[in-house]
């Protein structure tokens, strides 16, 4: 991989995240980690009639993993739960706009996704299926 | 630049023809593993081209042949590291798997419930999760040497330690992510004044100077093959000979028997007691010339060319903004290894915006995530150094980083 994947997107939403915070009172909130790099990621989402009202990332990590995370949650807000437990890695690859990011980094991109899958089955009380894009 | 000798070695090293990304490949991540010298390389290529076939008990020509160059080897790596006999190296695949024969033979039958094995907080996971394993099956205390923020260990507290039942200390030589060179030969003699037996990890020190088991006086050390200019899947675990002696086998099967009946067998001499099944022959082959080619150079060479690179490294990178070196403080370190961090740049950005230059480096936690806790860093980027490093390299990674403020800010 080289500097081609710190497409002006992903340095956009690293330099300037949005929707970086915490809510205290969401309905769905995860947080995962990382231990190959060491990032970390937490996600809170308050949800009315099951729809995204509000939406928070926290963390610390690499470029990638944080915009993405800047990212996702721009695409999450105003989505309906069944959005959320459908919501497909293709869907967040392609608006990060690196479709080849390699083994090394995708899981990087990936973390944001994977918090969001942990923490709406969780929300849903079910278990997260095994060849889900959780699976990453 | 350390003499003539080292001049134009990158010549002797085939991939540093190769272009990556159109570049020509700075290689800075040697304390993970090294380039392969042509010697090498050769060597292995003969091996199969010329008189592969399996050693001990051929009665034939090649067999013969094989059998010599592989035994040669291991005498060879013995006087490298001053073994009192070449009966005393054991081939394994790597440093790993020889601090797990230790754990599996001479500590599962000597050490028993109650008993402490001391290490240190600076220990790769490959000197510390065996040990985990084990005390937890024969209930045994693990206590750790802490370490400063400079990266030097602890000492003070040594003899409580040594006090709360320690049989059994096991530490690494050189620290691969902050290249303190720990004073193990003290530290050795202590442990012995209290009838602790001690377990050198040698794999970040045996590449990089000069190391004599008898003068550090170390019970058993371990070492990688790969980690040295040698193939990888080949390692040492040197033992005094009495110890080797009295182990149990660490598996079982052909070639580390001398008879077997149906219903039982008995163990070859050593160390082929601790060898079962056809080894990996070329390995050692190759790990043999690793270190005729590293005899050649000379290994005060080898470590006094790592120092002056490590000075040039730490002089030029002073020029740059919000760049910390961890363990700079340390005044004994091998120079071959730089921890960085960069502004609040992640280790991960940073390597992937060097690879774009074509420079390898490492990031992440190098496999010590207890010692980047006590660093208070998730983890760090790494550059470290071999023979084949020059100055233009560090102006190359120099430029890198120049280039990875840039394009982050």
């Amino acid at each position: 991989m080289s500097e081609d994947i710190y497409k002006e997107i992903i340095l956009d939403h690293y330099r300037n995240p949005r929707n970086k915070g915490n809510i205290n009172d969401a309905e769905i909130s995860a947080k995962d980690y990382n231990p190959v790099c060491g990032d970390k990621l937490t996600l809170d989402i308050k949800l009315e009639n099951d729809v995204v009202s509000d939406i928070k990332f926290d963390g610390e990590g690499c470029a990638i993993s944080q915009a993405s995370a800047s990212i996702l949650t721009e695409m999450l807000m105003g989505k309906t739960l069944e959005d959320l437990s459908k919501f497909s890695k293709d869907a967040l690859l392609e608006e990060l706009g690196t479709p080849s990011l390699g083994p090394a980094r995708i899981k990087c991109a990936l973390l944001s996704l994977k918090v969001l899958k942990i923490g709406t089955y969780k929300y849903l009380g079910d278990e997260l299926p095994k060849d889900s894009d959780a699976e990453l | 630049m350390s003499g003539n000798i080292l001049r134009d070695i990158k010549n002797d090293f085939p991939i540093f023809s190769r272009k990556i990304n159109g570049k020509n490949l700075v290689y800075l991540d040697s304390a993970a593993t090294t380039q392969k010298p042509n010697a090498v390389i050769d060597s292995i290529i003969n091996y199969y081209k010329n008189c592969n076939s399996n050693i001990h008990r051929g009665i034939y020509s090649i067999s013969i042949e094989a059998t010599e160059l592989y035994e040669n080897a291991r005498a060879n790596i013995g006087k490298f590291i001053n073994a009192n006999s070449s009966h005393e190296l054991v081939f394994t695949r790597n440093a790993t798997e020889a601090i797990n024969l230790v754990a599996n033979t001479w500590a599962s039958q000597n050490l028993k419930e109650g008993d402490s094995i001391i290490l240190t907080e600076m220990e790769h996971h490959s000197n510390l999760v065996p040990w985990q394993i084990l005390a937890k099956k024969l209930k045994l205390k693990l206590n750790f040497i802490e370490i400063q923020p400079d990266g030097e260990l602890i000492l003070d507290k040594l003899d409580d330690l040594f006090q709360d039942n320690a049989k059994f200390l096991s530490l690494t030589h050189v620290s691969n992510v902050l290249g303190t060179i720990n004073p193990i030969k003290d530290i050795i003699s202590k442990a012995h004044s209290h009838g602790i037996t001690t377990l050198v990890d040698a794999a970040q020190s045996v590449p990089h100077m000069s190391v004599d088991v008898q003068d550090l006086d170390s019970d058993f050390s371990v070492f990688s093959g790969h980690k040295m200019l040698g193939p990888s899947g080949i390692g040492v675990l040197h033992a005094k000979e009495p110890l080797l002696e009295n182990m149990n086998p660490f598996l079982y099967g052909g070639d580390m028997i001398s008879s077997v009946s149906l219903r039982e067998a008995q163990w070859n001499e050593i160390p082929w007691k601790f060898e079962a099944g056809t080894p990996n022959i070329v390995g050692a082959i190759g790990l043999g010339k690793a270190v005729d080619y590293l005899n050649q150079i000379g290994m005060e060479v080898v470590h006094k060319h790592e120092q002056e690179l490590y000075n040039y490294a730490v002089d030029k990178f002073s020029e740059l903004k919000d760049f910390k070196i961890f363990g700079l403080e340390n005044k004994h370190s091998t120079g071959g290894v730089i921890s960085f961090s960069y502004s609040d740049f992640h280790p991960h950005d940073i390597a992937s915006i060097l690879d774009g230059e074509s420079i390898a480096v490492r990031a992440g936690h190098h496999c010590a995530q207890p010692l980047m806790e006590k660093l208070g860093v998730p983890a760090t980027t790494r550059a470290s150094f071999y023979i084949y490093n020059d100055q233009l390299d560090i102006d190359k990674l120099f430029n890198g980083l120049q280039k990875v403020r840039s394009v982050l800010t």
